[in-house]
């Protein structure tokens, strides 16, 4: 496991000539030339990867993960969301804490911390509950997360919105002393009362009740307000509305320490997916409007979105094969996120190498607060990586996703870019597709 | 036509052949002591109603029975429904068990386009029946069959839609089904009863009834819910009736030819006035004769065919 | 399903049976033929009424009727009588439009019902024909005139009035043509044209 591994003709961030990359006791010790055998010292029993034309970045880290560990196992586990995590090209991901039990307390925490590691395929760091029972009423004990085994950073009570905004004040003002962060899932529940799509021209036509963007965009809105009035940090998850973005360019132009991220869905898909009503296109906030998507994507280009997370929701086939409003909303992310920002982003030259590695790598890590995650790929650095295949194509197949649940929204779509190497402290993950055990 | 599950997309030649149809089996069954057909024998037709509706329902059943098939009611009280199965595997169930046709009532919106895709190759056709706030594509056939009946013809003619269009399945069916056979149509309902983007549909859009009621061939009343009237749509049922409602006074407005339809079941007092509902400008139980005469003819183009034809 | 174009086929493939002149003679023949069975003239002349079935039978069964006129002095009632909701072979073909039901002032009660048809082939419309007479009224007793009898039954029925016989194979197409519905007249055989 510790020998040494050489990897040959590697294009960093794909920029410049390919280079040669040794790994040792999971630290990139050289970069340079020509390295092999002959002038490289004490290489007995090196192993050779041979990465000719592949893209090397930084592995990459999902700040929004849900892995239905413990509660419903039937969808996902902790084991089988960190493959499709692995091969997705991830070396980290955070656990949703709408779990059953809520990840609200040390107990729940600690133990989906510690599946993780007995897992090994990359760093499961779990998301505490903002309140109890995520009911948006007292606040969890925030304190005794941070302090357990687990190290809760990120607090969220994602599926719902701290919409309370005293409660919500409090959990921003409270967490500065843990070096934490509040993510907030953006959605005013007054104005979303049985909401099943956008509310837009296709929405009211369909007969579906309307998630206006303002019910986004309010919350927002009010969260950077507060965030700045109390000095905290705040992240809001899954931007879906060109508003949104508009709010977020003004909150930090006045210096609010506030960051988002943008999910793989919203940047391709639109309401149009509604015709048919085929709930594997429900997701909650809803696809929104070409022109959305359009804004979204240069918000991230640009920066004023930080990160690209996946919201990746397993979901067992009855609650999706059922009518509309009955499903669940959700869809798979994990192994396809990476495929649809290069569609979506690099192939319209909108951003290069770098900046994939910026938005799905470094800035997650960096809002996260992971030492060890989204580090430069340099000498002395953790071999934290992934090899992508830039001009290879692939077809996704839900059923053969690592997930248990198949409900991808890009079944049968060719996409772009393959992960072919991930590896995580010097220990390959993933090789050519497959999980490494 | 496989199945008929929106107005929405349905093409005017396909809808004037039902409405044809319709008018057709009128004349034939007029005045028979012995209303019955045996075009249909044989076939199995099943409601299946995840909604109380005696008028839709019993509507149906009839033309079924009309035209000799077997009719099979299966409703949310009596059955597996409410012992939680699963909308798809009802489905498969009644498909499985030989029916040709489902006629579909749900509370959802898209169940009736869920269940036709589940029981995709398997024969069996959906008809909705009412879905959610969606669609209720037979209504809409039955108000054109007798706006047909009243007025000579649809194409040219201008029909008001009168209500709470943003929760109203009759609405949207009868936009598109009136919409097509090129009648003008006007909604007239307060704006937080209508629907977002309701400038891209093929209509125009009025908040004041009194200017619109002299131009008028048709003027269709849908029906308030009381969870709309406690919802804060509106500031009361008072002020929705003064602005909204079809009285004696508004009546009067009216051009003399025009008709007045109500989907049923009215509120009178509300959104229409009972000596409006009871004079002879409404249509009202035209529209409920009709609808049996308009649903043989929607069983009769969707099973009397050749199978799984286009 | 395309309608059948009638008299429009390549000639190689299509031969005439009767001329525009052989109809109208077959049909003033059938005409007296109907005078003379019903005794329709004599004495105790009984209420006669002829049913076309749609779309051919119904301009026939004028026809017929005004020919019966101008050689009887007797006008006999005319409607059609549309059988498509009878059919047992609905599954077997394309969706079809139903056609009009029209019967004669005081309905057929008691009356003699003469149905006519353009061509009698299998018997199934006929049969559907005289389930249909059933829920129309109570004829007392019901005859058949066809244009054409081109053999092929399939069913135990037989026409009392018939303008012309004509053997044919089972892949052959007889189509009659009139003016009211076609612009001309005649009687077509077809090879090789579906039935």
């Amino acid at each position: 496991m510790n020998s040494p591994l050489l990897i040959k003709a590697v294009r960093l961030y794909g920029e410049g000539d390919p280079v040669d990359v040794l790994v040792r006791d999971g630290v990139i010790v050289e970069i340079g030339q020509w390295l092999d055998a002959a002038s490289t010292q004490d290489l007995d029993g090196v192993r050779v990867l041979d990465a000719d034309g592949l893209v090397a970045l930084p592995g990459f880290v999902d700040l929004h993960t849900h892995l239905r560990e413990p509660g419903r196992e039937d969808t996902e586990t902790i084991a089988t969301g960190s493959a499709a995590a692995a091969l997705g090209g991830y070396t980290a991901v955070f656990a949703m804490a709408n779990t059953d039990p809520v990840a609200d307390n040390a107990v729940v925490v600690e133990h989906v911390w510690r599946r993780g590691r007995e897992v090994g395929l990359v760093d499961v760091h779990p998301v505490g509950a903002v309140t109890v029972g995520l009911k948006g009423e007292k606040l969890a004990e925030l304190g005794t997360m941070a302090a357990s085994k687990a190290g809760v950073r990120v607090f969220s009570d994602d599926g719902l919105c701290v919409a309370d905004p005293l409660i919500m004040r409090r959990a921003l003002e409270y967490t500065r002393s843990l070096d934490a962060v509040i993510a907030q899932h953006a959605e005013e529940p007054r104005l979303t009362v049985g909401a099943q799509a956008h509310e837009g021209e296709r929405a009211a036509r369909l007969g579906l009740a309307g998630w206006p963007a303002a019910a986004e965009e309010s919350i927002v809105a009010r969260d950077c307000l507060l965030a700045k009035q109390v000095d905290a940090r705040l992240h809001v998850c899954h931007v879906s509305t060109s508003g949104t973005v508009d709010v977020l360019r003004w909150a930090k132009a006045r210096g609010t320490k506030v960051s988002a991220e943008v999910t793989p869905h919203h940047l391709l898909l639109t309401d149009e997916r509604l015709e048919g009503y085929d709930p594997v296109n429900k997701v909650n906030p809803p696809l929104r409007t070409e022109s959305d998507v359009q804004v979204l994507r240069e918000a991230l280009a640009e920066g004023v979105l930080d990160c690209v997370a996946t919201d990746h929701a397993p979901h067992a086939v009855q609650d999706k094969d059922c009518e509309w409003s009955a499903a669940r909303p959700g869809m798979l992310g994990l192994q396809t996120a990476l495929s649809i920002v290069v569609k979506t982003l690099v192939r319209p030259g909108l951003l290069d190498w770098r900046g994939v590695a910026r938005v799905m790598s470094e800035r997650p890590a960096e809002i996260a607060g992971l030492p060890d995650q989204g580090r430069p790929l340099a000498v002395g650095e953790p071999a934290t990586l992934v090899l992508v295949d830039p001009r290879a194509h692939w077809v996704v197949r839900g059923a053969e996703l690592a997930s248990i649940s198949g409900n991808t929204p890009f079944e049968g779509m060719e996409l772009p870019a393959v992960v072919h190497t991930t590896m995580l402290r010097g220990r390959v993950t993933v090789t050519e597709g497959k999980v490494q055990s | 036509m496989k199945h008929l599950l929106s107005t929405d997309g349905l093409d005017p030649a396909t809808a004037t052949a039902v409405l044809d149809t319709a008018d057709t089996l009128k004349r034939t069954l007029l005045g028979r002591e012995v209303r019955k057909l045996p075009t249909l024998r044989g076939r199995t037709v099943v409601t299946l109603f995840y909604e109380n509706s005696t008028r839709t329902r019993v509507s149906f059943e009839v033309a079924g029975k009309w035209m000799s098939a077997d009719v099979i009611n299966v409703s949310a009280g009596g059955s597996s429904v409410n012992k939680g199965e699963s909308l798809r595997d009802t489905a498969l169930t009644l498909s499985a068990a030989g029916a040709d046709l489902v006629i579909v009532r749900h509370p959802a919106s898209g169940a009736a386009h869920r269940l036709a895709s589940w029981l995709e190759g398997t024969g069996t056709a959906v008809v909705n029946a009412g879905d959610g706030t969606h669609e209720h594509p037979t209504q809409a056939l039955l108000d054109a069959a007798t706006l047909r009946e009243r007025l000579g013809e649809i194409s040219g003619r201008r029909i008001a839609i009168v209500g709470d269009v943003l929760h109203s399945r009759v609405a949207r069916s009868n936009v598109h089904l009136l919409a097509a056979l090129g009648a003008e149509v006007v909604l007239v309902a307060p704006p937080t009863l209508l629907p977002t983007g309701v400038h891209s549909w093929p209509v125009t859009v009025s908040h004041d009834l009194d200017s619109e009621l002299p131009a008028l061939d048709a003027v269709m009343l849908l029906r308030v819910q009381a969870e709309r009237m406690h919802g804060g749509f509106f500031p009361s049922a008072r002020e929705y009736s003064i602005a909204y409602g079809l009285n004696e006074r508004r009546l009067a407005l009216l051009p003399e030819h025009a008709v007045v339809l109500h989907p049923g079941p009215m509120l009178r007092g509300m959104e229409i006035a009972s000596a409006v509902a009871d004079s002879p400008r409404a249509a009202i139980t035209d529209q409920v004769r009709n609808g049996v005469h308009v649903r043989m003819a929607v069983l009769y183009h969707l099973l009397a065919g050749e199978e799984e034809a286009a | 399903m395309a309608p059948r174009v009638r008299g429009a086929a390549d000639p190689a493939d299509e031969r005439e049976l009767l001329s525009a002149g052989d109809v109208a003679r077959t049909i003033a023949r059938m005409a007296h033929q109907v005078i003379e069975k019903t005794a329709l003239d004599g004495p105790a002349g009984r209420s006669v009424v002829l049913l076309g079935i749609p779309s051919r039978g119904t301009p026939l069964a004028h026809r017929l009727a005004d020919r019966i006129a101008e050689f009887s002095g007797v006008r006999v009632g005319v409607g059609s009588l549309d059988v498509t909701l009878y059919r047992d072979d609905l599954r077997r073909r394309p969706n079809r439009p139903l056609e009009s039901t029209t019967l004669p002032e005081g309905g057929i009660d008691d009356s003699l019902v003469v149905l006519v048809d353009d061509v009698l082939f299998s018997g199934r419309t006929i049969r559907a024909a005289l389930d249909a007479l059933r829920d129309a009224g109570r004829p007392s007793a019901v005859q058949l005139a066809v244009l054409v009898d081109r053999g092929h039954r399939e069913l135990p029925i037989r026409a009392d009035y018939v303008g012309k016989n004509v053997p044919t194979a089972r892949s052959e197409d007889v189509a009659v043509s009139l003016s009211e519905l076609d612009g001309r007249d005649g009687v077509f055989l077809r090879r090789g044209a579906s039935s």
